[in-house]
């Protein structure tokens, strides 16, 4: 085991699997010479040169449908967004081509590409670099969708991801990557996708977080022990397509209460779909009905305060709990 | 890395360019063939000294037939740019202003020499670096730094910052944090000016780089199509980020790839802002015309990181001086005192109501309050 930051361990999957597959590669913007603009790709470019970290023109329909081409003739792309809000622009080729690709050549065509990179906020950047799109991607059959919160999680997955065989979209969060934890060090140290974790056993209410809120839901856990000696479970499913959803009924079933926090907007999210599925699985265990945590439904603004306003936050979180849990 | 090859096959393309053209208007002047090369190529601080008297001479004699109430008002716009930005950067280091911030110091002879061509009724629209676009088109000065500060005083109450500055009262259609995006919205703009029967224009900026996104292409192939009265200024500061125009497009001449489209174009030195000033007065009298487009290649500096958390170690601090060498704001008052239009004394009036409309500008940010919580739900839709 080390202790590394979510970077560095999404680093060390890009480098085992550059050297594992010679047919994985990396593009995007600023991604070889500058080593990332938030030096996820770090040192790189300087290991493997230009064939296989490429700096791209800030073209991204472009280059993401080089990926899905390249993908479909044999190789491994790793595509990355600068942020996920540019991968907006690069919409048409995840969503109309490479999530149809296997579906509409009869099984053929397989897409083995991963698009990654930041997704959500980032402190003030305001309406148009906020936007968490796990829900608008997660709604397509064909795509797979991941979101690591710890950076064992982040190097486990990132490299199923490079090895699956399906487009996947790796959601980071532009906050979190200093945030360290413990990897193993194992070059074939995987985690599958489709399988949610426990962060944290509890027997009285479940908080379902992911990315962004995991660590918040950590610590609301946390205050509501210390406060309340009400015991908080936390699971995180990590990858979001395919759910994991028999984790978090399980869980639901054994403590009858449940929050979901999310850091995208509440209408049609992911937590509402997780929602649904809790109440068609474990309807009869619910003591309380499901609540929301999420950004609220309006742009993200700029202002300090009205950014925090619009986040879910621990404070929020906690008061989700103490309702559900009629505290 | 550009091989000899590659460019001897870029100039045959470039040519083969030209010589395809049906029939667009030629408009590029005389010595913009020869300039090019001088600023493309990695001169020496001694050609750059050079290039600075060739331009002096020019712009001097451009002044002649200026009214220098507005050339006063244009120097002033220059300066109080400058000196904001500067300002900027300073407050930015100490934490009063979040989120991406990103400067125009060294670009000021652009949206200067380009947006005080405009007369009432035009429209301008920009990227994020959009500080100094937005004071030309009439934004206060307070206004703008009390959105850097996410007040409520600020140009959009604070909800924008600095990449997203708008008033619809001054013709500002905004600071955009898309790269490109701006570029299709600027030619709906001008679409509606000429549908209302105008012969207003808009001018859309935006910077090298997005000239690689696909909507540069489809929006100038729709402006000349259908006539379109947009001015597309391409704002060559040479870098996008971390990454010279050379390691991201295939050719060098920008302006050229208007040819395609059949669309007027011209190469401008963006550190003369008589040069800027006259290409885009000519572009617009195409424009008022007959809805014309044009596509100006502007080819400027940043002298700055690309935002205030880029170190820049992608170039040397001796390109960088190169381009110093020739800055706009000195070239501009050189050429003035060369032509006796203005002394140091104006020269130094100008630097002080620069200077105290900034000062008045940090004292409203810092008091204006943050804006009201209930402010997080409103405008997400019109009424
Ligand atoms: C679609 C999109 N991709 C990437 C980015 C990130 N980004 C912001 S500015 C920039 C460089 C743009 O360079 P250029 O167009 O030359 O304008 P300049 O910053 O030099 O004024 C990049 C890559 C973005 N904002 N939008
Ligand atoms: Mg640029």
């Amino acid at each position: 085991m080390a202790e590394m930051t979510i970077r560095d361990a999404l680093n060390a999957a890009l480098r085992e699997e550059l050297i594992r597959d010679e047919n994985v590669f990396i593009m995007g913007e600023e991604v070889a010479e500058y080593d990332g603009a938030y030096k996820v790709t770090r040192g790189l470019w300087k290991e493997f040169g230009d064939k296989r970290v490429v700096d791209s023109p800030i073209t991204e329909l472009g280059f993401a449908a080089l990926g899905v081409g390249a993908a479909m003739a044999g190789l491994r792309p790793v595509i990355e967004f600068m942020t996920f809000n540019f991968s907006i622009l690069a919409a048409d080729q995840i969503i109309n081509h490479a999530a149809k690709m296997l579906y509409m050549s009869g099984g053929q065509f397989n897409v083995p590409i991963v698009f990654r990179g930041p997704n959500g906020s980032a402190f003030q950047v305001s309406s148009q670099h906020s936007q968490a799109l796990e829900a608008f991607y997660a709604n397509f059959p064909g795509l797979k969708v991941v979101m690591p919160s710890t950076a064992a999680d982040a190097k486990g997955l990132l490299k199923s991801s490079i090895r699956d065989n399906n487009p996947v979209v790796f959601l980071e969060q532009e906050t979190m990557y200093g945030m360290k934890s413990e990897v193993p060090e194992d070059e074939d140290f995987l985690i599958p996708l489709g399988v949610a974790d426990v962060k944290r056993e509890g027997s009285d209410c479940t908080i379902v977080a992911r990315s962004f809120t995991v660590p918040q839901a950590l610590k609301a856990a946390e205050i509501i022990k210390s406060e309340y000696d009400v015991s908080v479970e936390v699971v995180d499913p990590r990858t979001i397509k395919p759910l994991d959803i028999d984790t978090i009924t399980a869980s639901v079933k054994k403590t009858n209460r449940l929050v979901i926090a999310e850091e995208s907007h509440s209408f049609a999210s992911v937590g509402a779909e997780i929602s649904h599925q809790v109440m068609e699985n474990a309807f009869d265990y619910l003591d309380a009905p499901i609540k929301r945590i999420s950004t609220v439904e309006a742009p993200m603004p700029y202002a300090r305060n009205l950014e925090v306003a619009a986040l879910p936050s621990v404070e929020k979180i906690v008061a989700a709990v103490k309702e559900v849990c009629y505290l | 890395m550009p091989t000899k090859t590659a460019t001897r096959q870029q100039k045959t393309a470039e040519k083969d360019a030209k010589s395809t053209a049906n029939g667009s208007p030629k408009t590029a002047s005389k010595n913009s063939a020869k300039l090019k090369e001088i600023v493309t190529d990695e001169v020496n601080k001694k050609e750059a000294k050079a290039e600075f008297q060739t331009r002096k001479k020019s712009q001097t004699s451009a002044l002649k037939n200026t009214d220098p109430e507005l050339l006063r008002e244009m120097l002033y716009q220059m300066v109080l740019g400058r000196i904001f930005e500067q300002k900027c950067a300073e407050v930015y280091r100490i934490g009063k202003i979040g989120g991406f911030c990103h400067l125009y110091i060294g670009q000021e002879a652009v949206g200067v020499g380009s947006m005080m061509a405009l007369k009432e009724g035009d429209y301008t629209i920009t990227s994020y670096r959009d500080h100094v676009q937005a004071m030309v088109a009439g934004i206060s000065p307070e206004e703008v730094l009390a959105e850097l500060y996410g007040k409520a005083g600020g140009n959009v109450g604070g909800k924008g910052g600095s990449m997203h500055m708008f008033s619809k009262e001054k013709g500002f259609f905004g600071g955009h944090g898309i790269v490109g995006g701006q570029i299709g919205v600027a030619t709906g703009m001008a679409y509606a000016q000429k549908y209302k029967g105008t012969d207003n224009v808009t001018l859309c900026f935006f910077g090298e780089a997005a000239v690689n996104q696909g909507i540069f292409h489809e929006s100038l192939n729709m402006a000349q199509l259908w006539k379109i009265p947009c001015i597309y200024i391409c704002e060559n500061n040479q870098y996008g980020m971390g990454t010279s125009q050379k390691r991201a497009m295939s050719i060098s001449n920008i302006a050229s790839k208007a040819e395609a489209y059949g669309m007027a174009n011209e190469f401008v030195d963006g550190m003369d802002v008589m040069a800027v000033r006259e290409a885009t007065l000519r572009a617009i009298e195409r424009a008022r015309k007959d809805g014309s487009p044009t596509l100006l290649e502007i080819r400027c500096y940043r002298y700055m990181g690309h935002s205030m958390s880029d170190p820049g170690k992608y170039r040397t601090t001796e390109e960088i001086k190169k381009y110093q060498e020739r800055d706009p704001i000195v070239l501009f008052k050189e050429s003035l005192k060369a032509a006796k239009v203005f002394g140091d004394k104006d020269f130094e009036e100008i630097e002080t109501k620069a200077k105290e409309a900034v000062e008045k500008a940090v004292k409203f940010a810092e008091e204006s309050p943050f804006p009201d919580e209930s402010e997080l739900m409103t405008d997400v839709l019109a009424e």
